[in-house]
């Protein structure tokens, strides 16, 4: 079975608990203005790797890993869209004892039967998902990813429904994604989910710019500072308020 | 004896047996860092004014006074201080802090000149002495070197050998002085000295002139006891003495040897016995106990040699290597941590970070998580600490060895080493292709073996001709290293640090390897791409050009990292071949220290592309910018290499930008402790661990006189930064950051690099 792999990153020490091999999926279907890595939105691109040769990679980092507590974290791009080779590669990690991690915006989401089997499958051997909540308003929504969140909402219930842990993840835009009501309501959602066991603020970074630039892009947040510390604990108190944190 | 009541009985008590005084009467500390204290307003004061003193340093060139009328002994200063009012520790080098003092045993043209560069004249009367009535070992080594020796130290194949300044890399056992006193010491020598043979083979009589020696060492130390009003006779009988007396003993060896490496043991965990006795008894308080270590590490950092430019070259940012070797596990299971363990660490803290001593931590996977978390915390705040692996070490050294200046582990008391610098390995692999001719100096260096004249490179024909180049080599370098050990144990014998060793003891011939990545990554380039050959008109490569692309050492991929494991491994074979001086065992190590920049400018263009005069990566290290996997790809690299083919240390510098560590201080500490055990688990052996961004060096290279204290890790030991050469600097800041942040997703792999034209 074979991934197709943007590359990978043997020390990630942020996205997930730990230190974790993280693998970046090649393809996505949104287009986030804040993206930071726009070189992983082609579908169908990137380089082939099975299974297989993955496992033998992340098994020479296991001293490393397993002493901090960490595991896989698959990235992207949107993980979600190869599930196939994501039962695969799970399954695999399950076998060594690797603690799993998902990292994704729910972006593919759908109701159709084949991949609702597929979800079904895949989060038996998942430990862990990250999940970026972009943004809570519809319409603003559609504006800064290119889509309508409703099946990312629905993601989020099935996740919640199915008692598979989350780390929820949000992206701090001032004037993007700061506005204080939307944040409530943000925040109020998060409230409903019973599989919460972290809330992450990602303060918007200008890393990634470069590479909108070498891809031929108009970076569309320009103009956008970075938030202050201050602003990052303001959101985080507001998202947090009402969640019951998963023991 | 009195002064050893309240400890546990012991073996120790009949015979010189410090190890087994520590392991009946340590208390292992499992906690965390909450007990510390600060420093206290005496160690303020004289902090501040050691300060002052570095700055005059700085600004009048980096020397402010040497001795240039009074020949370096253990008796030869007066008492001298920074001021004997607050100081809980005292003793300076010579009559006064930060004057240089004057070692002719070495080599008297090195002192000369070791005084001349900073514009010292020194008394016309020593110079004379040392050349028509007294030899030094550079004089002697030099009667007995053979032509090719000679050229091989031209051309840079050998390079660093200690063979006109002193060889350093022993290490006395100071703690006898502080358990026994002087007299036990004394008395142990007479009676190993009544009992040789009476056969007077050359064996013996060495013998028995190196115990006279030892035994007159020993007394001269008493006296420098009484020079600074201590009685050092007997034992010391609290843990002001303990310190006092360890550290007297070990300024006697700063007095009589300016020593490449002067380090000095593992002393942590036995001072810690003295300070909970005093603990126990009320004698002390905690206040008072971090007050001792402050004090005591503060002369440390004042240990200063003069040294030539020639010698600042190799070994840039005047080292001195005082490494104390700190943690590690007993043979019985429990760790050798003690809340001492935590306090000398923390003088990283108290007096802000430094250089020296050259604090170094033996690693075992099994250490108590809190020390761990601690070392962790203190290595991201200071970058002055290095990593070693006890858990590999242990099975060869027992757990009371200590580390000799970067990476060399030896039993305390019970073993030295013969420092052997190293050999250059990139070279070597231009002399297979040119048939033993430089590519530098244009000359036959090596013998003439047929060189490689194909249009593109074949790795199989090259390979043999290496090796054949490497038996030449390895030969050449022993024997080489036999004629500088004669001769310094002659000439320059170290006789008080010899005295607080065993009577019988383990020598090692340690060899080296400069240039492995270059050399392997050559390999890798002919066997995996294509590398063409530019020849000069005399037939001798000195360019080339590589079509395709090859695995680079430092990715984790094993089809060049079996290279470098196989290169060690023969290296090592060969050198095993040759016979050494006194039976001592061979081991190697891959260590440059700042070599790397020397050898690299002594060396041409090599099949990796590197060009001619480009540093080569500090020790095992893979070469900048080539590895571009990832942290734990390039660690996992570099522990391939196996410690039994290079028992004298295995080096791997690694620095890393905060925010690569993780997103908060916690985590941070935890991920570098799973760094560190990860990396011994895989079996490497030693780590350099940095914690910096590049832009802080830049500015520092900008603004000097905002970083006094701005330590960084390179190969093997630590340095201020601002007392690097512009070079040096540079070499430093192009080194692998490890940046890759998950955080900011998939990373292009660039190679960064400052020209040193900006």
């Amino acid at each position: 079975m074979n991934g197709n792999i943007h590359s990978i990153e043997t020390f990630g020490t942020v996205d997930g608990p730990g230190i974790r091999y993280v693998i970046f999926t090649q393809g996505c279907l949104l287009r986030c203005q804040f993206c930071h890595n726009a070189d992983t939105w082609e579908i169908g691109t990137g380089k082939e790797m099975s299974v297989e040769n993955i496992m033998q990679d992340i098994t020479s980092y296991l001293p490393f890993i397993e002493a901090s507590g960490g595991g896989i974290t698959v990235s992207g791009g949107e993980p979600l869209l190869q599930l196939p080779f994501l039962i695969e590669l799970f399954k695999a990690c399950k076998q060594k004892d690797i603690h799993t991690a998902i990292d994704s915006s729910g972006g593919c989401y759908s109701t159709s039967q084949t991949f609702q089997d597929q979800l079904q499958e895949v989060i038996k051997y998942t430990d862990l998902v990250l999940l970026d909540l972009k943004h809570i308003n519809r319409q603003k929504h559609i504006k800064l990813t290119g889509m309508a969140n409703d099946h990312i909402i629905q993601f989020a219930r099935f996740l919640s429904d199915h008692q598979v842990p989350v780390w929820i993840r949000h992206v701090l835009v001032p004037t993007v994604t700061d506005d204080d009501k939307d944040l409530h309501e943000l925040g109020e959602f998060i409230g409903t989910l019973k599989n919460v066991k972290k809330v992450e603020i990602l303060p918007y970074h200008k890393l990634g710019v470069y590479k909108w630039e070498a891809l031929g892009l108009e970076y569309p947040l320009k103009h956008i500072n970075p938030p202050s510390d201050e602003e990052v604990e303001k959101a985080y108190q507001i998202l947090t308020k009402e969640v019951i944190f998963m023991k | 004896m009195e002064q050893w009541n309240d400890f546990r009985n012991g073996v120790w008590q009949r015979e010189v047996n410090v190890r087994d005084f520590i392991i009946t009467n340590f208390t292992e500390y499992l906690g965390d860092d909450s007990f510390l204290e600060g420093p206290t307003d005496a160690t303020k004061t004289l902090w501040n004014q050691v300060m002052d003193l570095s700055k005059q340093e700085r600004e009048n060139g980096g020397v402010l006074d040497m001795d240039t009328d009074v020949v370096s002994s253990i008796t030869s200063h007066g008492p001298g201080y920074l001021n004997k009012e607050l100081e809980k520790v005292v003793g300076v080098q010579t009559d006064k802090p930060f004057k240089r003092s004057f070692q002719p045993y070495g080599g008297i043209r090195m002192a000369l000149q070791a005084c001349e560069t900073y514009g010292y004249t020194p008394n016309k009367e020593l110079e004379k002495i040392f050349t028509d009535y007294r030899k030094t070992h550079n004089q002697g080594v030099f009667d007995a070197y053979t032509d090719e020796m000679k050229l091989a130290r031209k051309t840079g194949i050998i390079t660093g050998l200690p063979d006109a300044y002193g060889r350093g890399r022993i290490i006395g056992d100071y703690r006898r002085v502080a358990l026994y006193g002087i007299d036990f010491l004394i008395a142990e020598k007479k009676r190993d000295f009544s009992n040789t043979s009476n056969v007077m083979s050359e064996y013996t009589i060495r013998l028995r002139e190196e115990l006279s020696e030892q035994i007159r060492a020993l007394q001269e130390i008493k006296q420098l006891g009484e020079i600074y009003g201590f009685d050092i006779s007997k034992p010391a009988s609290n843990a002001t003495e303990a310190f006092q007396w360890l550290y007297i003993a070990y300024l006697a060896a700063i007095k009589e040897q300016n020593g490449a490496a002067m380090s000095l043991g593992r002393t942590s965990t036995f001072l810690d016995i003295y300070i909970e006795r005093d603990l126990k008894n009320g004698t002390l308080t905690e206040k008072d106990a971090q007050e001792l270590v402050d004090h005591f590490v503060m002369k440390l950092r004042l240990v200063k040699f003069a040294r030539t430019p020639d010698y600042n070259d190799l070994f840039s940012g005047d080292p001195t290597w005082v490494t104390e070797s700190i943690g590690g596990m007993s043979l019985d299971g429990r760790s050798l941590v003690t809340k001492s363990s935590f306090r000398f660490l923390y003088t990283l803290e108290n007096l802000g970070p430094a250089p020296e001593p050259n604090l170094t931590v033996l690693w075992s996977k099994k250490l108590p998580e809190g020390f761990k978390l601690f070392c962790a915390k203190m290595s991201i705040q200071s970058s002055a600490i290095q990593y070693e692996n006890d858990d590999i070490m242990l099975p060869y050294y027992g757990d009371d060895y200590g580390i000799a200046c970067c990476v060399s582990a030896m039993r305390i008391g019970k073993q030295m080493q013969f420092f052997g610098a190293r050999a250059n390995l990139a070279k070597t692999l231009l002399y297979a292709i040119n048939g033993g001719v430089d590519e530098k100096l244009k000359i036959q260096a090596a013998p003439k073996f047929a060189p490689i004249t194909d249009e593109y490179l074949e790795y199989d024909t090259v390979l043999e001709r290496l090796e054949q180049m490497m038996e030449w080599l390895a030969g050449l370098y022993i024997n080489t290293l036999n004629v500088i050990h004669y001769m310094h144990d002659k000439y320059s014998y170290e006789r008080s640090e010899m005295a607080l060793h065993d009577t019988e003891i383990v020598r090692t011939m340690a060899a080296g390897i400069a240039g492995l990545s270059v050399a392997v990554d050559s390999l890798s380039a002919i066997k995996f791409a294509k590398v063409k050959v530019f020849r000069d008109e005399n037939g001798v490569a000195i360019d080339f050009e590589t079509e395709g692309d090859f695995p680079k050492y430092g990715n984790n991929d094993d089809r060049v990292d079996s290279i470098a494991v196989m290169l060690v491994h023969k290296f090592m074979n060969m050198l095993r071949k040759h016979p050494t001086y006194r039976n001592s065992i061979h081991t190697q190590s891959i260590l440059t220290i700042t070599s790397n920049v020397v050898y690299g400018k002594k060396t041409g263009n090599t099949p990796d592309g590197r060009r001619a005069g480009e540093p080569f990566a500090p020790g095992a290290n893979p070469m900048h910018g080539r590895d571009t996997k990832g942290a734990l790809a390039s660690l996992s690299s570099v522990a391939k290499i196996s410690y039994e083919d290079s028992l004298d240390g295995i080096s791997n510098t690694f620095s890393i930008v905060p925010k690569a560590l993780g997103k908060d201080e916690e985590s941070r500490n935890r991920n570098l402790v799973s760094i560190l055990d990860g990396y011994v688990m895989k079996k490497g052996h030693h780590l350099n661990i940095n914690v910096f961004n590049r832009e802080t060096l830049l500015d520092a290279m900008e603004h000097p006189e905002n970083y006094p204290q701005l330590t960084i890790r390179v190969s093997g030991y630590a340095v201020n930064f601002i007392k690097l050469t512009k070079e040096q600097q540079l070499d430093v800041i192009n080194r692998t950051f490890h940046e890759s942040l998950s955080d900011i997703g998939p990373q292009p792999t660039e190679n960064y690099e400052v020209s040193p034209t900006h």
